[in-house]
């Protein structure tokens, strides 16, 4: 017994020693964490907590994993997902006080409750299919319903409109999701540490869902190895982006509050996630007018910047990274310890003042007309002041362009006329021609697929408003597509504006030490902000009433059917009577047979012969009868079986 | 020449009432298509009242004590045709039940007047539009087979044998002649020559059809989005129908099952109608039209507007129509609480679905009475001839 636990132990070890060899040869699994503060102008702090899960390529892939997540491994070898995004969000971004220009915001603005992308690798006729069944594994993954973006009308395949071009894309959301705490706990789990260790332990349930702005957001990208033989590598990235309003004790009104990670999150960081390769937080401040100017080069007046005149920091900062428009401080969590946990604050001193880059163009939604048979969805764009600033203008032609790309899904049951686009630039009507640079439309089918516009406007830079308007006409449901609160209205899906010229990306002009965060932020995005969600009220039908409009109906019907059939086979009077003088002859139905027999043979009518013959027509008739109902009930089942 | 007269004054009243209603583009269309129908209906109603002249004087009817005088029913169903509220209405609202009504019309008089290709053109069309005028064809093949609307032919067998018996003493020529007339002539060859003619329009349809078809889907994605349309039902928006709210409410599982009953209700009574009404098939093209518009999937008021100018051909027979005073009166209101409480529903917000209901209800209640009455006029004016035609022969005998 000894000797065979002792060979097993054996076994064992050497086992782990070959996994261990396996490993070792390739790349490592690499888990880090980072969390990116940030005072807003508006008196509200932002925090993003960035987790990112690489996984490298190697061919053990869906067997063995040590920090990489087995259910997203999983999910993407068997759906062959190439990229794919999946976004939990509550509250809407405030692009005018938040930023719409900075990479933060055009990755982490998101539309309101769940969108899902994906692009597959599976040839094009198993998209749809992998579609269906990973909005499904994700369903479960998640404890949300994302399978209803299963149907054929919730979800669009955009072509260029969206931002990445692939005809394997698929894009679907839905606006009417609640977000709660029962999404985040799935989502931490995936985590290695979950939310006991590192930076993670900081998100305590009630100060995350108390925030102004929540959005949960996993993106995974797969990247190939290039070497035969070996599977793809998996990037997982899982931010977590809510916007706080820390409580203020200062009575003036203009000053901006002081807070703690304390009383932001009522939690402390006590230690980094050991499983982490790197576990950072970044605080930034934008607009330090006052030392914009200077330069901070030397360490010494990097270091000093921490504590000044107009503000203070509760640590010192291990690192001071300066960006074009705004200050980086790295702290590094690894010193802080039970005793003297890592509780980073902002105290201000002085009232400050700074205002957001803002996207080129500020977009708003909205539903024109009234009533409940038709209506209109305008979009409007506003130039934000910020424009005249801009780098990134396109100039063709010697003239100054702003592109700007807008998508759309409709669903069915709003019946868009596409003829009825309107474009007002600055009030004025234009005609397709002069602004629209593309445009692609995919009507939608009554209860099979949702209707898809996208469209390239080419603006001139001086614009100050564009209004695209759009009629409709509002279809009617069939009571069970109606949801249980069916007099709330319908929600639309918000439309994606995208600035395609133009990319927001933060330029450090220093060389960074790798950490994923500050790379992703590096990376140029596409400038995108979604509008709001639309409710559209739809005309509603009784919901009590089945039973009485089938019986109203059916008696109609019978009123109908009866009524006429006893006109027709009413006789009065002396018809009557001649047909009972002729009916004591002989019996109506015999006298009918007999005469078609007869008019068969061409011999006149002939008496019936005997009652015995009549009984065997009878019966003969019975037993075709007979037949015929068990035929048409055969038939009736083959079909209704079939389908 | 007045008639004439009558009939532009008309036609430039009309363009005169629409030529107030500005920025309704393509109204030319269906003004037209109302105008030409309405001739159609006058030259229908001409050939109908010169058949019931002559029908009457064969009975010798007129000759009777009865001062009647016939109506002409043409100018009238022309006129109910064109100032019937449910037409302008429909012709204003761009509808495009004036050109199906304009197809089936076409259809009928093609039939009325023997020119055999127009019938199968204008069967063929109005099927291809409307799919439900397909039920026209047993009442054209028995207007081209037997002939105009007549009294039944035992009237006319009976007057003659008063009038064999009265002239002629040879037994043998009488028999030669009552073994003539024992049934009716059906004449196979106008028939044949018809249906030949609806299977090389119907063949031109499908052809020209399935060529500008050709890039999206064809034939068979013509005949799921046209016929599947109106056969499966799947649009509710609100009519004047009862089907929309009905399949809005009825439970999924029944859907099938209740789209089959309600669709075989218009079949059902094909057959009982052709066989007693077979003697007068234009009547009995005006009753299927009827039929088909209240039980059709989308019935709009511009299939109301057409029966009624058709049921104006029959005046002469149906004068003694029960109930006309409260059908006018039902007509009336539902037509004017029909908006309101469409309007209370859709865009005041403050109705209910079944308050409109109630009024797709009332006027499918009112259509049937309509049907069922006219139906039983008709059969009481052919007793009434019976009778009439009896107590002569007695007089006479």
């Amino acid at each position: 017994m000894a000797s065979l636990l002792r060979s097993l132990i054996l076994l064992l070890i050497v086992q782990s020693f070959l996994v261990a060899i396996a490993f070792g040869s390739k790349e490592v699994e690499e888990f880090s964490e980072a969390l990116l503060l940030k005072p807003l102008p508006d008196r509200k702090v932002l925090a993003h907590f960035h987790f990112e899960n690489r996984a490298p390529p190697s061919n053990s892939h869906g067997r063995h994993h040590h920090l990489f997540p087995k259910a997203i491994s999983q999910l993407v070898q068997k759906f062959r997902v190439k990229e794919m995004e999946l976004s939990f969000t509550q509250g809407r971004w405030n692009h005018e006080h938040w930023g719409g220009f900075d990479p933060l915001s055009s990755m982490n603005a998101k539309p309101v409750g769940v969108e899902l992308w994906a692009v597959f690798d599976v040839p094009q006729s198993q998209v749809d299919t992998s579609w269906k069944n990973l909005t499904h594994a994700l369903s479960g993954l998640f404890c949300a319903s994302i399978n209803f973006l299963e149907s054929s009308t919730s979800y669009a395949a955009p072509t260029w409109g969206f931002g990445p071009n692939s005809d394997k894309l698929r894009y679907g959301s839905l606006p009417r999701e609640a977000v709660c705490t029962e999404n985040l706990t799935p989502w931490l789990k995936l985590l290695p540490c979950r939310d006991k260790d590192g930076i993670s332990a900081l998100m305590n349930r009630p100060s995350v869902y108390r925030g102004f702005y929540h959005s949960q957001r996993l993106h995974l990208s797969t990247v190939e190895s290039g070497q035969e033989g070996l599977g793809s590598g998996i990037v997982l990235e899982q931010t977590l982006t809510v916007v706080l309003q820390p409580e203020t004790t200062s009575v003036e009104s203009n000053m901006q509050p002081s807070w703690s990670l304390s009383s932001l999150f009522g939690r402390q960081v006590v230690g980094r996630c050991v499983l982490a390769k790197s576990s950072n937080v970044y605080l930034q401040l934008e607009g330090l007018l006052g030392y914009e100017s200077k330069n901070v080069d030397t360490e010494i007046e990097a270091h000093q910047l921490w504590k000044n005149a107009e503000f203070e920091l509760s640590l010192k900062p291990e690192r001071v990274i300066r960006e074009s428009c705004s200050f980086l401080f790295i702290f590094d969590i690894d010193k802080s310890s039970d005793s003297e946990p890592f509780d980073l604050g902002l105290t201000w001193k002085r009232p400050s003042k700074w205002s957001c880059q803002q996207a080129p163009l500020h977009s708003s939604r909205f539903l024109m007309g009234s009533g409940n048979e038709r209506g209109a969805i305008a979009i409007l764009l506003k130039a934000t002041e910020s424009q005249e600033k801009l780098s990134g203008r396109d100039l063709t032609n010697g003239q100054c362009t702003i592109k700007a790309n807008i998508f759309q899904i409709f669903p069915w049951y709003i019946k868009v006329y596409y003829h009825t686009l309107q474009i007002f630039v600055d009030q004025q009507q234009k005609t397709d021609s002069e602004v629209l640079k593309k445009i692609n439309v995919s009507p939608s089918t009554d209860k099979v697929s949702s209707g898809m516009m996208e469209m390239m406007l080419e603006l001139p830079c001086e614009v100050k408003s564009v209004a695209i308007s759009i009629e409709y006409d509002k279809g009617f449901l069939h009571i069970d597509e109606y949801p249980p609160d069916a007099n709330q209205g319908f929600d639309i899906p918000s439309a994606l504006i995208s600035f395609p010229d133009h990319h927001a990306s933060l330029d450090f002009q220093e060389e960074l030490s790798n950490s994923p965060l500050l790379s992703s932020l590096k990376e140029k995005s596409l400038v995108r902000s979604y509008t709001e969600v639309l409710l559209v009220p739809l005309t509603t039908p009784d919901f009590s009433m089945p039973y009485n409009v089938i019986t109203i109906t059916c008696t109609i019907f019978a009123l109908y059917f009866g009524s006429l059939l006893n006109v027709l086979r009413r006789r009065i009077g002396e018809e009557e009577r001649f047909l009972k003088s002729q009916g004591k002859k002989t019996g109506g139905l015999k006298q009918l047979l007999s005469r078609i027999t007869a008019k068969i043979r061409g011999r006149p009518i002939e008496a019936p012969s005997s009652s015995e013959a009549e009984s065997s027509v009878l019966s003969s008739k019975l037993i075709l009868k007979i037949i015929l109902v068990a035929g048409a009930a055969a038939a009736w089942q083959y079909f209704s079986t079939d389908e | 020449m007045q008639d004439l007269c009558i009939m532009a004054h008309h036609c430039c009243s009309r363009f005169l009432d629409l030529s107030q209603f500005k920025g309704l583009k393509g109204n030319q269309v269906t003004s037209c298509a109302d105008i030409l129908s309405a001739m159609l209906l006058r030259a229908i109603g001409q050939k109908l009242q010169m058949a019931y002249g002559l029908n009457a004087r064969l009975l010798g009817f007129l000759k009777s004590s009865r001062d009647k005088v016939i109506l002409p029913c043409g100018d009238i169903a022309a006129l109910v045709y064109l100032w019937n509220p449910f037409t302008i209405v429909s012709c204003v609202g761009l509808s495009t039940s004036p050109i199906e009504n304009l197809a089936v019309i076409l259809a009928l008089f093609g039939a009325v007047t023997r020119r055999v290709p127009l019938a199968a053109f204008g069967l063929v069309i109005a099927t291809h539009l409307s799919l439900y005028p397909a039920t026209l064809t047993i009442p054209i093949i028995f207007l081209l087979g037997y002939g105009l609307d007549a009294p039944p032919i035992k009237l006319f067998l009976q007057t003659r044998s008063v009038e064999n018996e009265e002239s002629s003493t040879s037994t043998v020529s009488k028999q030669a002649k009552l073994k003539q007339t024992t049934h009716l002539p059906f004449l196979w060859k106008t028939v044949a020559h018809f249906l030949f003619w609806v299977l090389l329009w119907s063949l031109y349809v499908l052809i020209l059809c399935a060529l500008s078809l050709n890039k999206y889907g064809g034939l068979e994605e013509m005949f799921k989005r046209t016929y599947g349309f109106i056969l499966s039902i799947e649009d509710l928006s609100p009519n004047i129908g009862v089907f929309w709210y009905f399949f809005a409410e009825v439970f999924d599982f029944f859907r099938n099952f209740f789209l089959i009953v309600l669709h075989v209700n218009i079949l059902f009574m094909l057959l009982p109608l052709a066989i007693r009404l077979k003697h007068r098939p234009c009547f009995l093209a005006f009753i299927y039209l009827a039929i088909s518009s209240i039980l059709k999937s989308y019935p709009s008021v511009g299939d109301s507007a057409l029966y009624l100018s058709l049921w104006a051909l029959f005046v002469n027979e149906l004068l003694d129509m029960k109930f006309s005073f409260f059908l006018f009166c039902g007509y009336l209101g539902i037509s004017l609480l029909s908006p309101v409480m469409h309007n209370l529903w859709i865009w005041r917000g403050t109705g209910n679905a079944n308050f409109y209901f109630g009024n797709a209800i009332g006027y499918a209640c009112f259509q049937i009475v309509f049907v069922v009455e006219s139906v039983s006029a008709m059969l009481n004016h052919d007793r009434a001839l019976k009778r009439s035609n009896s107590n002569h022969r007695e007089v006479k005998s």
